[in-house]
């Protein structure tokens, strides 16, 4: 069992951030707060620069007053949890049917040679990810990608290049 | 346009704001089933004579799944709608949620108060903020209307509406994985029977429905079943949103009569792009068996047609392919993706999409072995049927078809090492 189960609930993150976990745990019945642990998850890795690490997954379990590996299953089997660093600005990049035959190679082929970087890698300046991402939802736009919170759609090499001379 | 339902009012430049969706009727309809307590059969009658079915792609009538929920069991129940949009070439709820999001919230909170839910959650896929912020806030403008909440309206009804936002899981498009997902879990389907109308979010009866199937609902409820029904054809009533996508030179999301002919809906995506010729269409989303552009071009798109061609219409999700593209690099693409998705629970998935993937790739490039298209065959016959939920058979569907139209693409591969259409080699 974790050390962290000494821990007070509100020595764990900062008031913000237990604020929002709170807001998600009430979304749904009592008892029924391991629903929140999606939410949690997102919230926290927000906070920690995009990625989880095992302590913070541990706080996460820990305020949720589930055991640990409960957590780590979650975080292990949604694509959009981040074990490792990732950069300042994720490129998501769908390389799915409609995307594919949309020339996603040629997007692909231009965010490799213009950041030096593959998927799952980082830029040195730690300011790009590159990711490779299962159908977003946004065929009508292919070849598209996401940053963020925001969706880029009917890319192009030169789009692309003003996308990123924008991200900081 | 004529005979829509979900975009009728797309003209309007701010739908998504409570003021204007009001202002051509909105909630009118909630209003009046709260205020003079419709009886919740007649409400599933209604449904029923409307002919609506799943919009998400199984196609199960809408009424009838609402009327498997024993209304007077004590206890919770919960109604869910699923914005879990994850098949590939489908992207209409997005649309949804982005347009005319109250008419989800009128359609849920009319399905929860037919099945006595008084917490209804929306299943968004993680990945859609900006669609997800666009929802919440309808909500937070139906509760400060009034209705959303406790006593909506004056009725003793009471709902509360939440968002549930994913993580980025295929799979939990699947209703019960959906289900543990909510719960806080692995999104790993369940086994059915017992179906979620009997044991389901939280072990309690629960209605899953899509978001087109739920957003459909107010409009078919305040102008009349029968009109409903009558702009689709038999078997298939009403209207529905299709995704085009792929080399069409205006891709998007049309909603037209189900029925209509594909010929119609490639012209409004306005034909080919570039002058190409068009080669193959997936129709349902890409677990649905591609189907040769010419006998496409024959078929109405409505249930019955294209499952008498041997595909299925599923989420409406239709990719169009012009002859530059490559079955093999297709196929293999699809098989990459089924095999990532696999949640792992049941041996045929897990391993017989490894193995689908792993062989189209070879065949790709230019590794492939004589005995693989019969090896193909067989794994994905090996999959098929044996799995708890469908993401085996939908791993496998796309091979068998693709095999029997393009069976020679894969063998010139095999013969040649090197790809028979040139492009995409």
């Amino acid at each position: 069992m974790s050390a962290l189960e000494t821990k007070n609930r509100n020595e764990l993150f900062t008031p913000e951030i237990r604020a929002e976990i709170d807001h998600e745990i009430a979304k749904y019945p009592e008892a029924e707060s391991q629903s929140a642990a999606m939410a949690a998850l997102r919230i926290v890795q927000d906070a920690n620069g995009g990625w989880l690490t095992q302590e913070r997954m541990d706080e996460v379990a820990a305020y949720l007053d589930l055991p640990p590996i409960a957590i780590y299953e979650v975080a292990t089997f949604y694509s959009m949890y981040e074990h490792k660093p990732v950069g300042r600005n994720k490129l998501c990049v769908c390389t799915n049917i409609s995307c594919m035959i949309n020339n996603s190679d040629q997007i692909v082929e231009h965010l490799n040679n213009r950041l030096g970087i593959k998927f799952g890698e980082v830029t040195e300046d730690g300011r790009f990810s590159l990711k490779e991402v299962e159908c977003l939802g946004a065929c009508g736009g292919a070849p598209m990608m996401q940053v963020g919170r925001k969706y880029y759609e009917n890319l192009t090499p030169e789009r692309l290049d003003s996308i990123l001379d924008e991200l900081e | 346009m004529a005979n829509e339902v979900i975009f009728k009012n797309r003209d309007l430049d701010r739908l998504w704001d409570i003021e204007q969706y009001r202002s051509r009727g909105g909630y009118e309809i909630l209003t009046r089933i709260l205020t003079e307590k419709t009886p919740p059969a007649e409400i599933i009658d209604g449904m029923k004579t409307s002919g609506l079915r799943g919009r998400g792609g199984a196609g199960f009538p809408t009424g009838l799944k609402w009327s498997f929920i024993n209304r007077s069991a004590p206890g919770d129940k919960y109604l869910v709608c699923n914005s879990d949009e994850g098949e590939p070439g489908t992207f209409k709820d997005r649309d949804i949620l982005r347009y005319n999001p109250h008419a989800l919230v009128e359609g849920m909170l009319i399905a929860s108060y037919v099945i006595d839910a008084h917490r209804a959650y929306n299943y968004i896929r993680g990945e859609f903020w900006e669609p997800y912020e666009r929802f919440q806030n309808a909500i937070d403008q139906a509760r400060a209307a009034g209705f959303v909440g406790n006593n909506i309206l004056g009725s003793g009804f009471d709902c509360e509406l939440n968002v549930h936002l994913g993580g980025g899981a295929y799979v939990c498009g699947e209703e019960t994985a959906l289900l543990e997902s909510i719960e806080g879990k692995k999104g790993q389907p369940r086994y059915k029977p017992p179906f979620p109308a009997h044991v389901g979010l939280y072990g309690r009866p629960t209605v899953i429905n899509n978001t087109e199937t739920l957003a459909s609902v107010p409009t078919i409820l305040r102008e009349g079943a029968e009109q409903f029904r009558d702009i689709g054809v038999e078997n298939s009533g009403g209207s529905k949103l299709f995704s085009i996508s792929g080399h069409v030179k205006n891709p998007g999301v049309f909603e037209l009569p189900m029925g209509t002919p594909f010929s119609e809906l490639f012209e409004l995506a306005g034909g080919m792009r570039d002058g190409s010729k068009i080669k193959a269409v997936i129709p349902g989303g890409s677990s649905s068996p591609v189907i040769p552009g010419e006998i496409m071009m024959d078929l109405t798109m409505d249930y019955d047609a294209i499952a008498k061609a041997g595909s299925m219409l599923g989420s409406g999700a239709v990719i169009v392919m012009d002859e530059s593209t490559c079955m093999v690099k297709v196929l293999d693409r699809m098989g990459y993706f089924y095999y990532e998705e696999s949640c792992g629970q049941c041996t045929p998935c897990r391993e017989g999409t490894g193995w689908l993937y792993r062989i189209v790739h070879r065949i790709e490039n230019g590794q492939g072995r004589p005995e693989d298209i019969d090896l193909l065959m067989d794994v994905q016959n090996r999959i098929r049927g044996k799995t708890i939920c469908a993401l085996g058979d939908a791993a496998a569907m796309p091979v068998a078809g693709m095999l029997r139209y393009y069976q020679d693409e894969f063998q010139y591969h095999i013969d040649h090492k090197k790809c028979k259409v040139g492009a995409g080699a």
